[in-house]
């Protein structure tokens, strides 16, 4: 008699191994946090566009943009185990867990993001389906396969795979890239920057046990700041372009320019406070209120969408 | 089995037996939401269509 137990989980080893994954382990795979962020842009994409989708076919779009992210999810812990397994963030995760193997990981991400892919071309047009693909294709390769691992300016290249999904679903909906998804594309490749430079300041050390180059291990915590503080300068802008461009009203031009500018001022906060304990208070606060940022910006935008120019007027 | 008694093969803890049967489950509602989903789908993209043929 064999005692599962006692076999090697290791997919490596020599023999088999039997799967303990749970399926809570498969769901933590789609990085739940990273999809709701996913859902909910891709939703306001898809919302403020001129014209709509059925609703079925809406929520059908929008799931395939939601499990095409949880694909990305997967493949990027399938071939981050290793550098996951040495940073106490991620070292719970379910493959460095021993939960569940790469190969299943693999197979679960490849399925899913097929699966997604198609489903999208067919519910809603083969635009936003070629979209979801580059997009796993750039978090997948691009990102997580190449420039994690090699240059300090990953997360600002990496951005662009977490901010496709608003493009997506304004694709789903029109069969188009207009200009208004162009513009929230752009508010979150700016956002990522200051986002995970504000939290990588005090995961530094992690991430150079890691041997990841995150700005802070490369060019040291003051270059990182004043980074932090360059980005949220240009983001601030970007943030109220929707306003700018005519495409939403005064209301959200003025929370976008007062959240751009609490951004700003945390920043400088970062800058002035440095290698102090405060400054390290100060980041945390700003890789929080950075979440807050976003979600104000779409929310607002998706409520000034649906309140049309009567709302506005009444704002 | 073999001779003395004992079972031959692989023998599954409690546990990963338990754990099986969440994963078949999770797959098998999968699968019919996705047949839910493409049947409500198809319906709506083919509209009252959908039922008419030539007799």
């Amino acid at each position: 008699m064999t005692d599962i137990a006692a076999v090697d989980h290791d997919p490596k080893s020599v023999g088999f191994a039997v799967s303990e994954a749970s399926v809570g382990d498969y769901l933590a795979l789609m990085k739940p946090r990273v999809m709701s962020l996913v859902v909910f842009t891709a939703l306001v994409g898809m919302m403020v566009t001129p014209v709509h989708l059925h609703p079925v076919l809406g929520f059908a779009a929008l799931l395939c943009i939601t499990v095409g992210a949880g694909a990305a999810g997967a493949l990027n812990m399938w071939y981050d185990a290793d550098v996951d397994a040495v940073m106490r963030r991620t070292s719970r995760r379910p493959i460095p867990a021993g939960q569940v193997m790469p190969s299943e990981a693999l197979a679960f991400g490849v399925t899913l993001a097929i699966g997604s892919i198609a489903v999208l071309g067919l519910v809603a047009n083969w635009l936003a389906a070629s979209l979801l693909a580059f997009t796993i294709f750039f978090y997948v390769v691009v990102y997580t396969m190449r420039l994690k691992r090699t240059t300090p300016q990953n997360i600002v290249i990496g951005g662009a795979a977490g901010a496709f999904p608003p493009m997506i679903g304004w694709a789903a909906a029109t069969g188009t890239i207009g200009v208004e998804s162009v513009l929230l594309f752009l508010i979150i490749f700016f956002w990522t920057p200051p986002h995970f430079w504000a939290l990588s300041l005090w995961r530094a050390e992690e991430y150079a046990r890691a041997g990841i180059p995150m700005l802070p291990v490369v060019a040291g915590h003051a270059e990182t700041r004043r980074q932090i503080l360059l980005y949220s300068i240009v983001l601030a802008p970007i943030g109220a372009s929707p306003w700018l461009f005519g495409y939403s009203g005064l209301p959200y031009g003025a929370i976008a320019l007062v959240a751009g500018a609490a951004m700003i001022g945390l920043a400088f906060r970062i800058v002035a406070l440095g290698d102090q304990k405060e400054g390290v208070h100060a980041a945390k606060r700003m890789f929080g209120v950075s979440i807050m940022y976003l979600f104000v910006l779409f929310a607002v935008l998706l409520l000034d969408d649906w309140l049309g120019a009567p709302g506005r007027i009444l704002l | 089995m073999n001779p003395d008694g004992i079972e031959n093969g692989i023998v599954l803890t409690d546990e990963q037996k338990r754990r099986r049967r969440a994963r078949s489950v999770a797959i098998a509602l999968a699968l019919g939401a996705l047949v839910l989903l493409f049947y409500v789908v198809t319906i709506v993209k083919l509209g009252p269509g959908v039922l008419q043929r030539p007799m």
